[in-house]
C-alpha cells in the first residue's frame, strides 16, 4: 500500500508548444484521474484588436511557427466576407489552394517522419535514447532524406504563393497578390511525379503499421465521438480550403451537415474548466457530455463521403472498409489519414500546377464592405476558426479563434485518461517509457499548443512525483 | 557561409534572430547567406550541408552579457522536438543525412521581454542587437583578413 500520488510530465516532449500531463494515482497505483492541461495563449485575440484589417492574415502567422499558413488563409477567408467577397477570382482561389496543400503536405510529413516515426518503429516502451528521429535514420536513411525533401518540396510552394517562407504576404482581402511565374510552375512540376511515389510509400509504411498493430490500434486510445469538419458542399467530398459543416456521430449518423460556416457560433458552444486555460467546445444540441468532438486528419476521413483525387481516395476506401464504412475510432489511426491526406495534397498540388488559371492576372475581386467576417478552413490538425469584426475605420474590434487543437481538447484528455488506465494502473514503477505511452496518445493528435518563445535556454522535460500532501517524491528531466 | 535568424517577432524579444539575420540582409555582404525563420526545422540540415560555416542566431533567455557567441559540435539529443530543435541537432542531421560538416557558431542575442504577444524588442534587446551586429561584422572582417581563424567563443 502506498500513498496517493500525483505524477506530471511537463512539458509533453515531440508536440507543438508546451502541454503538462499530471496523473493522480491513488494508494492502490490505480489512476484516479489523467488530465492534459495547455497553456494555451489566448493573449492574440487582445493582441489583434485595433489593427488594421489588411494586416490581420499577415500579423495572424505569429501565432504558430509550424502552420502560419492556416491562419494566414483562415484570416483571409474572414477578411474576404469584410470585404463583401463571396467569391474569388479563379486565380486567386487556385493560388491560395496551393498554398494550403503545399503548407498540410509539409506539416504532415513533418509529424509523421520526425515526431511519431521513432515511436512507431521501435514501440511506444523503448528506452528514450533509442526513441528519437537519429535512430530512424540508421535503419532507414532514405525515408529521413525523402522526408526532408518532401518538407522542403511543399516549404517552396508556399514560399512561391506566399511570397515568402516567413511572413508571406500572399493572401489579401478578396484574392492573392501573386500569380505562379512558369519557370516556377515547371520546377515543381519537374519533381510532383515523385513526391507523389513518395507519398504512397508513406500510405503505406503508416498502413502497413496500423493493420499489422490491428490489437494495439483499436484498443490504444480508442473511444467513440463524434466527429466534425467542413466538406465540400456540392457533394461531401473531403475539401481542406472550403466547404459547409458537417459532424457525424461515432456510429455515422448526421448530426447537422450542409451548414454554412459562418453559422458556426450556433452549432458551437465554448465550455470553460477550471484547471486549464483552454476551452472545451461541444455542439449545442447534444449539450457538454455527450457533445464533444474530434477534428483532425481521422475526423476528415471519417465524415468525407469520398475524396475527389484517385490515388487517395482507394487509400481512403481501404481504411474506411477496416470498420466496415463506420467511423474509425482509434487515436492511432491519425497516422494513417494523416499520410493519406499528403497524397491527396500531393494530387491535388500536380491537378493544380497543370491549370493555366495559376498564371491568370485578374488576382482581386470586390464587393459591398460588411462588418464581420468569419473563416475556416481545415488545418493539418483539424478545423480552424477565425471570426473578426472591425469598425468603420477598418480597425479590428472583435476577435474570436477557435483553433483545432482546442476543438480536440475533450478527445485529448479522453485519449490520455484512457491510455494511463489501460497502461499505468496498478504499476508499482512508473517508468519513462510508460509515462511515453502517455505522450503518444497526445501525440497522435499532432496538437499545436500555440507556440511559445523556444529561446536557448528551453526548459527541459520534467515529470515529477508528488505525494498527497503536495510534497516532492521524485523528479526526472530531460532536455528538449 | 550561411547565417540563419531564427524566432518569433510576434513574441517580444524572441524576435532577436530574426532581427538579426535581417539586418544582415539589408547590408547585402556578398559573402554571407541569409535565411530567416520562426525555429529550427530538419530541413535546414539540407540548407547548410552546401556550406562551409553556418551561424545560428537566436534570442538568449536573460544572458549575463548582452551577447554570446561560440563555436559548438554536432550533438542529437535524447529527444527530438520539432518545436525546439537546437542547433548541435541541425547538425547532427546534416552529419547523419548527407555527411556534411560546416563549422558551426550560435550567436545569443540576450532578451529580456518573452512571454507577451507582442511586436517589437525591447530597449534592452534593441541595444543589445546593435553590439551583436558591431561584434559580428567586426568578426566577418577579421575572419576574411585570417583566412577564417577565428576565436572560438566570445562573450561580450
Amino acid at each position: 500500500m502506498t500513498e496517493p500520488r500525483m505524477i506530471e510530465i511537463s512539458p509533453v516532449t515531440r508536440v507543438e508548444g508546451h502541454g503538462k500531463v499530471t496523473i493522480h494515482l491513488n494508494a492502490e497505483n490505480e489512476v484516479d484521474e489523467a488530465r492534459l492541461h495547455i497553456v494555451e495563449f489566448r493573449g492574440f485575440e487582445r493582441f489583434i484588436r485595433g489593427r488594421l484589417m489588411w494586416e490581420v492574415p499577415v500579423i495572424v502567422q505569429r501565432l504558430c511557427g509550424i502552420c502560419p499558413v492556416s491562419h494566414h488563409l483562415a484570416a483571409a477567408k474572414a477578411m474576404d466576407m469584410i470585404a463583401g467577397v463571396d467569391q474569388l477570382t479563379p486565380t486567386g482561389e487556385k493560388m491560395r489552394r496551393l498554398m494550403h496543400y503545399g503548407q498540410v503536405m509539409q506539416s504532415h510529413v513533418l509529424h509523421f517522419f520526425h515526431l511519431a516515426a521513432p515511436d512507431l518503429l521501435f514501440g511506444f516502451g523503448a528506452p528514450a535514447e533509442k526513441r528519437n528521429i537519429f535512430e530512424v535514420l540508421k535503419e532507414q536513411p532514405e525515408l529521413g532524406k525523402r522526408a526532408v525533401l518532401m518538407r522542403k518540396y511543399g516549404q517552396e510552394i508556399i514560399e512561391a504563393t506566399a511570397g515568402k517562407k516567413v511572413h508571406g504576404t500572399g493572401a489579401i482581402p478578396g484574392g492573392i497578390n501573386r500569380n505562379l511565374p512558369l519557370e516556377r510552375r515547371d520546377h515543381f512540376l519537374s519533381n510532383v511525379d515523385e513526391m507523389i511515389e513518395w507519398c504512397q510509400d508513406a500510405v503505406k509504411l503508416a498502413r502497413d503499421y496500423t493493420l499489422e498493430n490491428e490489437d494495439l490500434v483499436s484498443e490504444f486510445g480508442s473511444f467513440p465521438s463524434n466527429y466534425m469538419s467542413i466538406v465540400r458542399e456540392s457533394d461531401g467530398a473531403l475539401d481542406l480550403y472550403h466547404g459547409t459543416l458537417r459532424a457525424l456521430s461515432s456510429t455515422g449518423d448526421t448530426i447537422f451537415d450542409q451548414v454554412p460556416y459562418t453559422r458556426y457560433h450556433e452549432l458551437i458552444v465554448e465550455d470553460v474548466r477550471s484547471w486549464s486555460y483552454m476551452k472545451f467546445p461541444f455542439i449545442k444540441e447534444l449539450g457538454p457530455d455527450v457533445g464533444w468532438y474530434r477534428v483532425g486528419p481521422l475526423a476528415r476521413m471519417n465524415t468525407a463521403s469520398f475524396i475527389d483525387t484517385p490515388l487517395a481516395d482507394a487509400a481512403h476506401k481501404e481504411l474506411k472498409a477496416v470498420t466496415s464504412g463506420t467511423p474509425n475510432n482509434s487515436t492511432l489511426a491519425n497516422h494513417w489519414a494523416r499520410m493519406i491526406e499528403v497524397l491527396h495534397c500531393v494530387e491535388k498540388i500536380r491537378e493544380l500546377l497543370h491549370d493555366p488559371d495559376l498564371q491568370g492576372t485578374d488576382l482581386i475581386a470586390k464587393g459591398d464592405r460588411r462588418e464581420e467576417g468569419i473563416g475556416v478552413i481545415e488545418a493539418p490538425r483539424g478545423n480552424l476558426i477565425h471570426h473578426y469584426k472591425v469598425d468603420e475605420h477598418d480597425q479590428v474590434t472583435y476577435c474570436n479563434l477557435i483553433v483545432s487543437t482546442t476543438h480536440n481538447n475533450e478527445g485529448m484528455n479522453r485519449a490520455v485518461k484512457d491510455v494511463a488506465v489501460k497502461h499505468l494502473s496498478g504499476k508499482e514503477q512508473i517508468t519513462e517509457g510508460l509515462l511515453n505511452h502517455v505522450e503518444v496518445a497526445v501525440r497522435a493528435y499532432d496538437p499545436c499548443l500555440s507556440c511559445a518563445t523556444h529561446a536557448l535556454g528551453q526548459m527541459p522535460l520534467q515529470v515529477e512525483l508528488f505525494d498527497a500532501d503536495g510534497g516532492l517524491v521524485d523528479c526526472r528531466s530531460q532536455c528538449i | 557561409m550561411i547565417l540563419i535568424g531564427y524566432g518569433n517577432p510576434g513574441r517580444g524579444d524572441d524576435g532577436l534572430g530574426p532581427a538579426f539575420s535581417q539586418r544582415l540582409a539589408g547590408r547585402a555582404l556578398s559573402e554571407l547567406e541569409i535565411d530567416t525563420d520562426y525555429q529550427l526545422v530538419a530541413e535546414h540540415a539540407l540548407t547548410i550541408s552546401g556550406h562551409e560555416v553556418v551561424v545560428f542566431a537566436d534570442a538568449e533567455i536573460e544572458g549575463e552579457n548582452p551577447f554570446s557567441f561560440q563555436e559548438i559540435a554536432a550533438g542529437a539529443p535524447e529527444v527530438l522536438g520539432s518545436h525546439s530543435l537546437k542547433p548541435q541537432t541541425v547538425l547532427a542531421l546534416c552529419e547523419t543525412l548527407y555527411g556534411a560538416k560546416p563549422r558551426a557558431y550560435v550567436l545569443g542575442i540576450s532578451g529580456h521581454e518573452f512571454g507577451e504577444v507582442k511586436e517589437g524588442l525591447s530597449e534592452k534587446a534593441l541595444k543589445n542587437l546593435d553590439d551583436a551586429e558591431a561584434f559580428f561584422l567586426d568578426w566577418l572582417s577579421e575572419r576574411t583578413c585570417t583566412n577564417g581563424v577565428v576565436p572560438d567563443r566570445v562573450d561580450s
